[in-house]
């Protein structure tokens, strides 16, 4: 009877659930859903997740080499915030009826992906700036059309993100400022930096709009506000002269700003790499991955620990509740 | 009077110990064995950088020759550093850090409680704003030491192993070294007898609570408050200074 | 894996507590904890309240129109619909 309820009112709950999103409406965790928009945040936004988590990863390898305490503190609290973000969007995915362990056991088996910036390793100090400037940014760009996605959780999820995040960014680029302004090793480390994020942060924005299997639907849900294509020549256009002030060169001999477009022309982005990369070959795949394993497996006795612990102490009120 | 290097080798013991402890709670940041207890952590650890930070600058003001709180944390060498040996064991499983924390916050709890009444008034101040740090990590690792003992069998064996392995870096928390005990003296520091009965009491409530006993008749290891250090400090400072030892003089 | 727990926080006192997501917590006291360091880091709370997601009753989507559209005509309810001369100024 229900199922053929359903069946029969389907036509009608889709068209009412499009015209709630027109209307910008948001859907909150309860209310119905096609099962494609389900998958698709689910995916989406466990993805995000787990790329916080894994991001804590490549700087916090700085952590216990930070140059100053100041930058210790500060590096410090940004993960903890990258930790704090994971959990915002584990739970706003748990709203829409997956658990957990489900998300981290879809990410330890390697079916889920993580933003394939992560995958490359943090050599210098410098890195730890560019990951702010580059990464966070390319982050932010991406993070902030996101703020008002249709699904209630993940939009409130996204508030909170970029409300902290901004000043992830700029203690990045206050790290590269202050390398580019010091002795020709810092300004090396700097340059070096730059040399080797840039290229992966541009590929951040996912693959080019053609090649895009999931945009035109996410648009239509608006989970999705603008493409690919469009917000990276967004960051490509307000990076390029944060570089130029600070003295740095970003390497892409094909870079020129075009006057009629009022942006800046680049180079084809090594899609070849990017693929290698999502595909597990990146430098740090199976290290990134291994770690998170570990820490999991490590924690696990941990977390079975309170849980018996926690239930022992139900008991002892129940018991003393009845013996009252 | 105390005189002033007794003062700041004494504020150094503090501030080393503070240091060092959170550079092994940084090891930590994303291998936590549930997400939000990383960033419990972190913010634990977050807690003790500002409190070094706080300590070294007061100690570089009394030094008098322009040293910044960095060049006390990334310049000093092993022999310098006066950090309790407690701290920088290192982090083993999570009961060992559990452990670690508790035994430290149950000393500095009645410690930094006692220093708010210091006849040094920056020590003063700086305890009152750590007490109330203190009061929350000792909440946390006592929660903690009751959960893992009072939990499975595998994590009561595991955190007594921690506790048989830790307890021998406990005496020197309350043994007063000749700097300490010129302050204590001179009513700069508290009086470390009654410490320690604070202390004991802090660690016979909650073991009582979590099933587990304090091993007795211990060998406990000294040394760390006068630069004598395990092994293992050579590798914490490595770590730390490399930066700045290989390009020495630099802004970051 | 340990419960789920929902977050409310009071902002500061005077205010309700409201909503600010979840978390995994072993039991009540340490969700507390885990609250604290996952959504007051800046100072965005003076309290907390934390309880199990299970033990929330919560009301049905379907039941929507039902239970809320017949307040819309009910006007009356607001001090506006009320039409006072201009002299009283204050009512």
């Amino acid at each position: 009877m229900e199922t053929l309820l359903t069946a029969f009112q389907l036509p009608d709950l889709e068209s009412r659930f499009q015209a709630r999103i027109d209307a910008e409406d948001k859907i909150e965790p309860k209310d119905w859903m096609p099962e494609e928009y389900r998958k698709t945040l689910i995916r989406q936004i466990s993805q995000h997740a787990h790329s916080e988590v894994v991001g804590m990863l490549p700087e916090g390898n700085w952590v216990t080499r930070a140059p100053s305490l100041k930058r210790k503190a500060v590096l410090l609290a940004k993960i903890q915030d990258e930790a704090g973000h994971g959990l915002y969007l584990y739970s706003a995915c748990e709203t829409l009826g997956v658990s957990r362990d489900q998300l981290i056991d879809e990410l330890h088996s390697g079916k889920a992906k993580y933003s394939s910036i992560f995958n490359y390793p943090t050599l210098n100090w410098a890195d730890i700036g560019a990951i702010g400037w580059l990464v966070d940014g390319a982050a932010i760009m991406n993070q902030i059309p996101l703020c008002r996605a249709s699904f209630g959780p993940y939009s409130r999820a996204m508030i909170r993100v970029c409300k902290e995040e901004s000043f992830h960014q700029r203690q990045g680029y206050e790290i590269m400022l202050t390398l580019s302004k010091g002795s020709k090793e810092q300004k090396a480390m700097a340059q070096d930096a730059l040399n080797r994020w840039w290229w992966p942060s541009l590929m951040m924005f996912g693959p080019s709009d053609q090649d895009s299997k999931h945009s035109a639907q996410s648009m239509k849900w608006k989970i999705k506000r603008f493409s690919n294509d469009e917000l990276r020549q967004r960051f490509v256009d307000m990076t390029v002269p944060q570089a130029e002030l600070i003295g740095l060169k970003v390497p892409d001999d094909q870079l020129k700003w075009n006057e009629e477009r009022r942006s800046y022309d680049f180079g084809e982005i090594p899609w070849d790499e990017f693929w290698n990369v999502v595909n597990g070959n990146g430098p740090c795949n199976k290290k990134r991955l291994a770690d998170r394993v570990n820490a999991h497996n490590e924690g696990k006795w941990v977390r079975e620990a309170a849980e018996a612990f926690a239930k022992k102490q139900a008991q002892r009120t129940d018991s003393k509740l009845k013996s009252n | 009077m105390a005189s002033k290097q007794s003062l700041i080798d004494s504020i150094l013991i503090l501030a080393d110990s503070s240091l060092i402890l959170a550079q092994r709670l940084g090891e930590w940041c994303g291998h936590g064995p549930v997400l939000e207890q990383d960033m419990a952590m972190t913010n634990i650890a977050l807690d003790y950088i500002g409190r070094s930070r706080l300590l070294y600058q007061y100690a570089a003001q009394l030094q008098g020759e322009g040293k910044s709180e960095d060049d006390l944390a990334f310049l000093r060498d092993v022999g310098e550093y006066k950090n309790l040996l407690l701290v920088e064991q290192e982090n083993g499983h999570f009961g060992h850090t559990v452990i670690r924390q508790f035994f430290l916050e149950a000393f500095q709890f009645p410690f930094y409680d006692a220093l708010q009444n210091s006849q040094d008034q920056t020590l003063k101040e700086i305890a009152s704003k750590t007490i109330k740090e203190t009061a929350y990590h000792l909440k946390w690792s006592t929660e903690w030491v009751i959960r893992l003992g009072d939990g499975t069998e595998e994590s009561h064996q595991k955190i007594k192993t921690a506790i048989t392995d830790l307890v021998p870096f406990t005496g020197e928390l309350t043994q007063a070294v000749s700097c300490e005990k010129e302050l204590i003296d001179q009513n700069i520091f508290p009086d470390y007898d009654e410490i320690k009965r604070k202390m004991d009491a802090l660690i016979n409530t909650a073991f009582k609570q979590a099933g587990l006993e304090l091993p007795t008749q211990v060998y406990m290891h000294q040394g760390g408050k006068k630069g004598l250090h395990s092994e293992l400090l050579g590798y914490i400072l490595s770590d730390m200074q490399f930066l700045q030892r290989a390009y020495p003089g630099l802004e970051w | 894996m340990w419960p789920l727990f929902e977050i409310f926080i009071r902002a500061k006192n005077g205010l309700d507590h409201k909503h600010v997501g979840s978390l995994h917590a072993a039991d009540a006291q340490m969700a507390i904890e885990n609250a604290r360091d996952v959504y007051t880091r800046r100072l965005e709370g003076v309290s907390i309240w934390v309880v199990e997601s299970k033990h929330i009753t919560a009301s049905d989507p379907k039941d929507a129109d039902p239970f809320f559209k017949p307040a819309e005509d009910k006007i009356y309810r607001h001090p506006t619909f009320y039409d006072l001369p201009d002299e009283v100024k204050h009512m």
